[in-house]
């Protein structure tokens, strides 16, 4: 155990499963970097760093730097993973995925469904989401409820670099497409990350911390909003529990129900934008099938309905923050306290 | 290359299943007897006859396909009552009535599926062309086109990426005349597709579509040439579809008479049947007597298609993961 960077977390995620299953291609834009250059090779390692040195150790023929075509590699890792591969592609930021959205909602997440069940589509698409680093509106969104929303695909949201490394060992060992979300603020965060390999199961939701009064259900780096929040609350005599689902689909709604039926408050916070987001999606579930629990109103915390901003003052405004988060408990709790 | 008896009569029965199919679709869909929509293929049978008899049998070699995929599929080797009863969304079909006449696929012996976005099949043989690549299989990932799909950035990203890695991909542009009713030669900027190919690197050409014999020659010395390293190709078969868009596609965009003149002067099973025929390589009885077992084979793909039960309603919401 030491501990490492989320980058960190990642990159050893990659060396394992390509050191143990040759079929584990990498594919993207800059993954290596350096690509047909006459200077340095496995220069960026990928925007971020976290595929770096693979290409050193596996070659040429398992990195493919592609070029800056979505469409045609997001493609090629669908038709790759039907017949043999299991693909792991970049897509660089998530805001991208209009000009790949044929092949990742018509193709890889409808192949088994349209074919009768009689082909599996083993490919991981990884890609960059989040406001928090000035990247203003067209690299910062959060759009996996676009993706939650369509059958066929699974959708992964790590909060931590222990979440992140097993994770993503599960992604790649996954027999279905899976689109796997990275916090981009996040690629410098440090935690505690075994050296061996672990996986971590889908679906199955971590309870980061339990309480008595009230459900905070957050998503990605809004588990440690969460965190931070719960540890000022539990100052003022308010006990929150903190579960982060992991995946949002499958989605662990038991557990969520289950705290609910205990505490009988929800929070929900997503750094995704307010319609047809997680928040609701969940608020819904909870209305429904768990409104007998409910003691008050479910509160999300959300940005508003705008795309993210530029100038720092107003992109700190559209995230959700950890004093929203106890305001919006407060709200709820009362004179629990 | 010239093909042996056997060859001869395997190509003819391909062509003449994929017309009978679709003729019989036809007639099908008119009676009201079949759900959603289809795509027919007839009148461009040598195509996809022509073009898969290259392709070695299994899964080493893939087929990408279009809409209008009923040709490929049965070149390939799918079952073709299972089609029929998918086409039907019966019981027994071959994706289990889940995927219907836009959807047939058949990934154990290469079939990659017909596919319902024009284009998007071009990026898919390329990943089949890329573990053909990495597993060094040998393989050869052909992928057919239309001419719509030949304007689609899908498709010129998948040119590129293929010449980018060498990758072993056929590109087949069937060009039938119509993307949907807007004619091909009004919508392919420049007008010359093997030139458009070219500028990607791709070396190609263009062949008489309604001639079995040429779009085999061609597609031969294309393949010959990507299994040994090469890289992609490019074949620009040039043809007419006999039937609309889909059925009931009414067709008034097409010239008076252009359908008919086609299926006298140009019908690609008539052209080979007079080649064969007048080259003293077949009889005119080997070729009646493919055409009576074809005919039965259909009427029986039909009825038994009519007799398949329905799905069963639990099955709505399986095959949507491998686990969940």
């Amino acid at each position: 155990m030491s501990e490492k960077t989320f980058r960190e977390a990642l990159n050893e995620a990659f060396f394992n499963e390509m050191r143990r299953d040759e079929n584990v291609i990498l594919l993207g834009e800059d993954i290596a970097g350096g690509m047909g250059s006459g200077g340095k090779q496995d220069a960026w390692g990928g925007v971020l760093g976290a595929t770096s040195g693979l290409m050193t150790e596996f070659g040429r023929d398992r990195v493919f730097d592609t070029p800056i075509s979505e469409s045609a590699f997001i493609g090629a890792a669908a038709g790759a993973a039907v017949t043999g591969l299991r693909p792991v592609a970049q897509l660089m930021f998530v805001t991208f995925f209009g000009v790949a959205g044929d092949a990742i909602f018509n193709q890889m997440a409808k192949f088994r469904y349209m074919f009768g069940g009689k082909t599996k589509t083993p490919c991981v698409i990884r890609t960059l989401y989040g406001a928090g680093t000035g990247a203003a509106s067209q690299h910062s969104d959060c759009y996996y409820p676009l993706f939650t929303h369509q059958p066929g695909l699974k959708v992964v949201i790590p909060s931590s670099p222990y979440e992140a490394k097993g994770l993503m060992i599960t992604a790649i060992r996954d027999d279905d497409p899976v689109i796997f979300f990275e916090h981009q603020a996040m690629f410098g965060d440090k935690g505690e990350v075994p050296d061996e390999e672990y996986s971590i199961p889908f679906g199955k939701a971590n309870i980061v911390r339990e309480g008595e009064d009230v459900t905070i259900v957050a998503f990605g780096r809004m588990v440690q909003f969460a965190q931070k929040a719960a540890d000022e609350l539990a100052e003022s005599g308010v006990d929150c529990e903190v579960i982060d689902p992991r995946t949002t689909s499958p989605l662990d709604s038991d557990a969520i129900l289950k705290s609910v039926k205990k505490t009988g408050r929800l929070v929900v916070v997503d750094e995704a934008l307010p319609r047809c987001g997680m928040a609701s999606d969940i608020a819904g579930i909870v209305s429904e099938h768990g409104f007998e629990s409910l003691k008050a109103p479910i509160r999300r915390v959300t940005p508003q309905h705008n795309p993210v901003p530029f100038a720092p003052n107003l992109e700190k405004a559209h995230i959700p923050s950890p004093e929203r988060i106890i305001e919006a408990v407060k709200s709820i709790t009362g004179d629990t306290a | 290359m010239t093909l042996d008896k056997d060859q001869l009569l395997d190509a003819y029965r391909c062509m003449r299943t994929i017309r009978m199919f679709e003729d019989r679709l036809h007639e099908e869909f008119m009676g009201g007897k079949i759900p959603g929509f289809v795509h027919l293929y007839a009148g461009e049978e040598a195509s996809a006859a022509g073009v898969i008899r290259h392709l070695e049998s299994g899964a080493k070699d893939t087929v990408g396909s279009t809409h209008r995929g009923h040709g490929h599929s049965i070149a390939v080797g799918c079952d073709v009552k299972a089609m029929m009863k998918e086409i039907y969304g019966r019981q027994g079909g071959l994706c289990n009535a889940k995927g219907g006449s836009m959807h047939i696929a058949d990934v154990s012996i290469g079939m990659l599926g017909a596919n319902g976005i024009v284009g998007g099949g071009t990026s898919l043989s390329c990943g089949a062309a890329l573990t053909a690549k990495v597993k060094k299989t040998g393989g050869v990932a052909v992928s057919f086109f239309g001419d719509g799909a030949f304007n689609q950035g899908m498709t010129l990203e998948s040119m590129n990426f293929a010449r980018v890695y060498n990758l072993p991909v056929l590109f087949v542009l069937e060009d039938n005349g119509y993307a949907e009713s807007t004619s091909s030669d009004w919508s392919i900027g420049g007008g010359n597709p093997v030139q458009r190919a070219a500028g990607f690197g791709i070396r190609g050409e263009k062949v008489d579509g309604h001639d079995f014999f040429a779009v085999d020659r061609a597609a031969g010395e294309a393949i010959k040439a990507i299994r040994n390293g090469d890289g992609p190709r490019f074949v620009h078969i040039d043809f007419l579809r006999y039937y609309g868009h889909f059925e009931g596609d009414a067709t008034t965009y097409r010239p008076k008479d252009e359908v008919k003149n086609e299926r006298k002067f140009n019908d690609p099973l008539n052209i080979f049947r007079a080649r064969v025929v007048q080259g003293d390589l077949l009889t005119e009885d080997a070729l009646n007597q493919i055409d009576d077992e074809v005919a039965k084979l259909i009427d029986e793909a039909v009825a038994e298609a009519r007799e398949a039960p329905l799905p069963d309603l639990l099955t709505l919401t399986t095959d949507v993961y491998v686990s969940y």
